[in-house]
């Protein structure tokens, strides 16, 4: 009586399992190279070693520039962990990976900078005193 | 630099065997009211635990319940849970509407400040994270599989992890109404009220602990249904053919987790400060408890659309179903859906205008407000044209849409006028903010609670509840509602302040004894509820359901028998419409009756029981500074967890046979019925 069967069995063993994770299926994507570790292990040795020197020699005279430069250094460090261990790309779950991340991203970016700006004009407003209470 | 002299509570007493506990900490020693509700739970608990034994229920509830990861089970457990907790935080409801309508002309009324300051706290914690919460979670955690033609949910056992999870944070919750005190803080805690200068005591403990532990179990439960929703949805069904409530609960689930760590990390600096004296939010040291108003609000506002947009999928689900027709631009609620999960991350400060950021922030914020009741009010229209020339059958889920219909949009109207800020100016810390938010969530969120155990409990259990105690139950809520929440409206335009305990203004107390009335009302309507489930369950020969789509429904889950196999679909569903089970049944699809091969199940395990019970205890121990238990309790939370990664016997295949047998008996069935259609399950 049907025209057309909705149930294909060559899908009903593709999609067999309640569970896509359950041991014995294989992730399509690939797992990260040797080489993209070793680069990846590098580059963040390097990218933690430079905020440690730049603190300790005091090679920056200006304090709010060597944050200002360890914070770079620490974004430079939070992509290489993406992109070298996480092995996130462009193509990496459909896009679903990248989309999520700039999701994350947006979402970080107004927390952080909507934080900011509110609580600068509460610092400003609230607090005239404050100047003089902190030392 | 000044010091803010601190009050003379003399420092708890502290053994290092039993931490802070001592006799002083058993409230109902010498609180009446706490002692007569200590002899009803212990009495209630021996009846219960007796009963359970007598009956030899506890082997089938470890077995067939607690250590399932059928997510339709757990699904089953939230709701039972959210239940239970929503009885306690009405409780707290009737308390203080009775305290306020009695406390004047010099009457204290029967709470004293110490009891009264944790009802409130306890009421809003309860309400939100352990009623609202569970009720939202188990709807999705039940319906989504279904509707997306899977067989569970991408990681199973962490389900039964995420569900005891926050069985445990509401143990906590329930262990502070006799051990001790609760939060005295009203439900976000503000320091430095919440620090440990002012709050002293482990009432605040408790209330951060045990939302800490409830909060690992929605995080992970977020994460699990992302995952279910992007990677298990049936062939052919492409996001814009999902269900709306799949995509209510994929956008909640998106911003449970961009949310909850939020409110995580805001507590672990409010933990340092209380525990090891560091000062984020103390007022000198240059603390700023601002910083926490305005963090916790970053959660806090997303965590009102959390609860609210499945609702939303809810009412979508039942219109259309109820109207019978397609739903009214499902692309436009899509789209108001996704908008709504991005605005929701720009409103956060409406929520404490007035605490100084000034003209220039308050006017942002307050027209982010505004903006963001476009696309709700889009969905609204929706939902009104889905009606348009529908064919409408008023049956309860029906009736709890067009209640909440009409109830939501007057509390849409008072958050607009709260967003605009001199109004808010004016309105804020009153009861006309009391009468708004309450407004929101009950009309929303607790109206289409109802709507859905109405609408998929024939799913669940294979009969539908009674009609005759659904209605008296509708009946006494809606009007109840409004005659509890329409005086507080008034005397909030009048000035009166939120979570006050005696009045001096006598000439307020015919609104307040309203209020009550319309509490008592909804206490019945309550009762009414639990008397439909009972007779529902009595009398469930007669209103058995057996074709499994007894609304004429329109997705996937009304393909199933009801209750569905375990399995939920022998094949997996090929998807060729939006409203595939609609598309089905008009083209005419048989159900396939042989060819089954076994199916992959996932294995029940006891492991996020024991996880969960000893991340518990663990909490426990830290509320009451008892260092060796937590100690122990953190090292066998490491060592279960560990244990359990060499558990292999995770899976296992349901023998062809079986699922034949099963289906056979569902074919039987369906023919009895007279029909042959059917998605294979």
């Amino acid at each position: 009586m049907s025209a057309k069967n909705y149930n294909d069995l060559a899908h009903a063993h593709a999609h067999g399992d309640a569970n896509p994770h359950a041991i014995g299926h294989h992730g399509e994507e690939a797992h990260g190279s040797l080489r993209d570790y070793v680069i990846g292990f590098v580059l963040s040795v390097v990218l933690t070693a430079i905020p440690f020197w730049l603190v300790m020699s005091g090679a920056i005279a200006d304090k709010t520039t060597t944050a200002l430069v360890i914070a770079a250094f620490a974004v430079v460090q939070i992509i290489v962990h993406m992109v070298y261990f996480l092995h996130m790309n462009g193509k990496a779950e459909g896009g679903w990976n990248m989309l999520a991340l700039i999701f994350t991203g947006v979402v970080v970016l107004i927390v952080i900078s909507g934080s900011m700006w509110v609580m600068y004009h509460m610092n400003a407003n609230m607090m005239p005193m404050h100047a003089e209470q902190m030392d | 630099m000044t010091a803010v002299p601190l009050p003379a509570t003399a420092p708890p007493q502290w053994s290092p065997l039993l931490g802070r506990i001592s006799l002083e900490q058993l409230p109902f020693l010498h609180e009446p009211i706490v002692a007569a509700t200590f002899a009803g739970v212990v009495l209630g608990g021996i009846a219960l635990v007796g009963a359970l034994t007598y009956f030899r229920l506890w082997g089938y509830l470890w077995k067939e319940w607690f250590t399932s990861v059928d997510h339709k089970k757990i699904g089953i457990m939230y709701m039972i849970l959210g239940l239970v907790m929503f009885m306690r935080g009405f409780a707290d409801a009737i308390m203080m509407r009775l305290q306020q309508a009695i406390a004047f002309n010099g009457s204290e009324g029967y709470l004293n400040a110490h009891h009264y300051d944790q009802v409130f706290t306890a009421h809003g914690v309860i309400m939100i994270f352990f009623a609202a919460m569970p009720f939202v979670t188990g709807l999705m955690n039940y319906v989504v599989p279904l509707q997306i033609g899977a067989r569970d949910v991408s990681f199973p056992f962490l389900n039964n992890f995420s569900f005891w999870m926050t069985t445990g944070g509401a143990v906590l919750v329930m262990a502070s109404l006799f051990l001790g005190e609760f939060g005295q803080t009203g439900w976000l805690a503000f320091p430095p009220l919440s620090g440990r200068a002012y709050s002293p005591g482990v009432g605040v403990d408790y209330y951060i602990w045990s939302l800490q532990v409830a909060g690992v179990g929605t995080t992970l439960s977020g994460i699990n249904l992302i995952a279910t929703i992007i990677k298990m949805r049936a062939p052919g069904m492409t996001l814009m053919r999902m269900p709306v409530f799949t995509w209510t609960a994929l956008c909640t689930n998106v911003l449970i987790v961009a949310s909850f760590p939020v409110l995580t990390a805001v507590l672990v600096l409010l933990s340092l400060d209380r525990y090891v004296g560091t000062n984020f939010f103390t007022n000198d040291f240059g603390g700023s408890p601002m910083m926490y108003v305005n963090m916790i609000w970053i959660w806090g506002h997303p965590e009102v659309y959390i609860l609210i947009l499945p609702i939303f999928g809810v009412f979508s689900e039942v219109t259309s179903t109820f109207s019978g027709k397609r739903l009214f631009g499902y692309t436009s609620m899509v789209y108001a859906t996704v908008v709504i999960t991005i605005l929701s991350y720009l409103v956060w400060l409406h929520h404490f205008f007035t605490m100084g950021s000034g003209a220039s922030v308050n006017s942002f914020f307050g027209i982010t407000t505004m903006i963001i009741s476009i696309p709700t009010g889009a969905k609204l229209f929706n939902w009104l044209f889905t009606m348009y020339r529908g064919r409408i059958r008023f049956d309860l889920p029906m009736m709890w849409t067009v209640a909440f219909m009409l109830t939501f949009t007057i509390g849409g109207m008072t958050g607009v006028l709260l967003a605009v800020p001199p109004a808010d100016f004016v309105l804020h810390n009153s009861l006309f903010l009391i009468a708004h938010f309450h407004n929101v969530i009950i009309g929303g969120v607790v109206f289409g609670v109802f709507a859905a155990i109405n609408y998929w409990w024939p799913k669940a259990f294979g009969f539908k509840l009674n009609q005759f105690w659904g209605k008296v139950s509708f009946w006494c809520w809606v009007p109840g509602f409004w005659i509890a929440f329409t005086p507080l409206y008034i005397m909030g335009l009048m000035g009166v302040t939120r979570r006050t305990r005696v009045f001096d203004d006598p000439s307020l107390q015919p609104f307040f004894v309203v209020a009550l009335l319309g509490a008592v009302l909804i206490a019945a309507g309550i009762g009414a509820m639990v008397l439909q489930y009972g007779v529902s369950i009595w009398k469930r020969e007669e209103l058995k359901d057996e074709s499994g789509d007894p609304w004429h429904g329109r997705t996937l889950e009304w393909a199933t028998s009801s209750p569905p196999p375990a399995y939920n679909f022998a094949f997996t569903p090929i998807v060729h419409d939006l409203d595939a089970w609609e598309d089905m049944k008009r083209a005419g699809v048989g159900r396939p009756l042989d060819g089954y091969r076994p199916i992959h199940m996932p294995s029940n395990t006891g492991a996020g029981v024991i996880l969960a019970g000893i991340s518990t205890v663990l909490g426990f121990g830290l509320i009451w500074h008892i260092w060796w238990l937590a100690g122990i309790s953190f090292v066998g939370l490491i060592a279960s967890a560990i244990i359990h990664t060499f558990n292999y016997k995770r899976d296992y295949h349901i023998p062809a046979e079986d699922v034949a047998a099963v289906e056979a008996q569902r074919t039987a069935q369906l023919e009895r019925l007279g029909q042959t259609q059917g998605a294979a399950a």
